[in-house]
């Protein structure tokens, strides 16, 4: 079995949302970089679980970023990959970030490919979909629940109001969510082994950029919270109801 | 040329997202002085003709009961064929589940510029620029298309849908459509709840409510609202109710017109699941609790106390209105 894992490099959560060069660029200072979350504790540990039960298992990580991805994809490896792939290119264009993606999985032709639901710093949930497209397979999107039995995998996924369980037979694209797997904490042995695990960086091809980022915007302030007093819940009602024309 | 409205269905039913792109993409083949058209996959009940309303002057339909459900494969090669049938050039897609698992795939396959998430209308004087949302709901980036073909999926709940006298008029499509390689072998619908994504409001509840055996009071007043019921991480987490309701940046992300928080402190991870609601309204008994900052209104007090008046206070209110 060989799985590929994408990651991507995002702002830890409790981030603070802020732009600089007239907007047009994310300001990343004192910003703390982390795995994905989606990626790290739903694809990545998924792929780790079979990989448990199948030792013959290959796990391989990919991401599409610069130098500044180098100590996420370290992690990623500590958590249990077996080797990483670098495409040494910035771009926010989902298209070309999916290309680069699938160039490397036609060159190994993986049984799984697992992505996170969406990045939460784009929140575009693209990835996944344009690689399975780009490399003609099945894809599954939004998997609460994964199960291998030999070349068959049954797959839970979220629907509005409900989910369906369906079969696929591998080769898949799949992205995960809450549900599939656990999140976990890298170990000791694993931080050390990730440091003679191999980080291959592998250059971009040429690839237009479908899209660009003209400049970002922050919300419009809320005008502020009307606070109303604990003993007038009917006059919360009548503002809801009146003012707000809530219901 | 054209813009292509691609619609939900499921149990042989028009999705309530469907309603909102219609309207969408017809605004924006208004401001390109171009036709808005729509397609329909699969088998549906519908009275297809009366989504002129909308604004479209035609729907397509793909009457193939293969397509029922989602395979975002077949439907991609489906898609293509009526992309270049209507000539389209801008195909919309609701950010919804299906649009997730689907829309990606279009934009792949005809090499199209692709936004998912969009928030708005687009900007079309030089170029075609279109917001949208970015790091979960904190921030918009305007986004540039540079490509002849735009893939768009619009953020539910982002445009007002817009109603007109026209009807359109139905092109059964006979195409060929492969055998589907994703075997569905069971739907387990939730019955007898909102769907949280699609509702018009939301009651969602936090470790406020200390206990899933107090959860009552938070029902009562989803059930007279009409309105879904949800709940903060630490609640799904503990499993005082089903992580389907878990709301946040790591589960649902909701944007109903009215969100209703009960003892929920409002953690920014929360925030980012629910800050497109258009209304806010915070009950906590901490004043300090950072939600009041996000919020529109608020009740610093016991909800224990203040749920059931509020419950009766509406009641009241729809009382009135029925009489």
């Amino acid at each position: 079995m060989k799985i590929l894992v994408c990651v991507s490099k995002t702002p830890d959560t409790t981030s603070k949302i802020a732009f600089k060069n007239a907007n047009t660029q994310f300001d990343d200072a004192g910003v703390q970089w982390i795995i994905n979350p989606y990626d790290e504790w739903f694809a990545l540990v998924r792929a780790i679980e079979i990989k448990e039960k199948d030792p013959g298992t290959i796990i391989h990580l990919v991401t599409v970023g610069a130098a500044d991805c180098d100590p996420i994809i370290r992690k990623a490896l500590a958590l249990g990959g077996d080797e990483a792939f670098r495409i040494n290119a910035d771009s926010n264009d989902s298209y070309y970030i999916a290309a680069q993606i699938a160039e490397l999985a036609k060159q190994n032709q993986y049984d799984l490919i697992f992505t996170g639901k969406e990045a939460i710093d784009y929140n575009s949930a693209a990835i996944g979909g344009m690689i399975a497209e780009l490399v003609d397979l099945p894809y599954i999107s939004l998997a609460t629940q994964f199960e291998l039995n030999a070349n068959t995998a049954t797959i839970t996924r979220e629907l509005e109001g409900g989910e369906e369980i369906a079969e696929v037979v591998l080769p898949l694209v799949v992205s995960c969510q809450k549900g599939i797997a656990e999140q976990r904490i890298p170990n000791m042995r694993g931080i050390m082994a990730a440091r003679t695990k191999p980080l291959n960086i592998l250059e971009p091809i040429a690839i237009d950029t479908l899209t660009s980022i003209v400049n970002f915007e922050l919300p419009a302030p809320k005008a502020g919270c009307k606070m109303v007093a604990a003993d007038n819940v009917p006059e919360l009602i009548r503002l809801l109801h009146e003012e707000a024309k809530a219901f | 040329m054209s813009v292509l409205i691609v619609l939900d269905q499921s149990d042989n039913q028009i999705k309530k997202s469907a309603f909102e792109i219609l309207s969408y993409g017809s605004q924006i083949a208004a401001q390109m002085g171009i036709s808005a058209e729509a397609l329909v996959m699969g088998t549906v009940h519908d009275d297809l003709a009366a989504l002129g309303k909308y604004g479209v002057t035609k729907v397509h339909q793909v009457n193939n009961e293969t397509l029922n459900h989602v395979d975002g494969q077949l439907y991609a090669k489906t898609i293509e064929a009526v992309v270049s049938l209507t000539s389209a050039t801008v195909i919309v897609f609701s950010q919804t589940h299906t649009g997730k698992s689907v829309a990606s795939r279009v934009a792949a396959r005809l090499k199209a510029g692709f936004v998912a998430g969009a928030a708005g209308l687009p900007n079309t004087d030089n170029g075609f620029i279109i917001r949208k949302t970015v790091f979960s709901g904190k921030a918009f980036a305007n986004i540039s298309i540079h490509t002849t073909i735009k893939v768009i999926a619009l953020n539910p709940n982002s445009v007002t849908t817009l109603l007109t006298n026209g009807t359109a008029t139905v092109n059964q499509l006979n195409l060929t459509v492969d055998s589907s390689k994703i075997k569905i072998t069971a739907v387990n619908k939730i019955t007898g709840e909102i769907p949280l994504t699609e509702a018009d409001i939301v009651v969602s509840g936090g470790r406020g409510l200390k206990g899933p055996e107090n959860w009552g009071v938070l029902l009562d007043l989803a059930k007279v609202l009409g309105a879904a019921t949800a709940c903060s991480r630490p609640v799904g987490d503990a499993h005082w109710r089903p992580h389907h309701e878990h709301v946040g940046q790591t589960g649902v992300q909701v944007a109903p017109n009215l969100y209703i928080a009960l003892g929920i402190s409002g953690a920014i991870q929360h925030l980012a699941g629910v800050n497109r609601s258009k209304i806010m309204v915070v009950i906590n008994k901490d004043p300090e609790a950072p939600f009041f900052k996000a919020a529109d209104y608020g009740i610093v007090g016991d909800l224990f106390e203040i749920v059931p008046q509020m419950t009766a206070e509406i009641k009241k209110l729809k009382g009135e209105k029925s009489i």
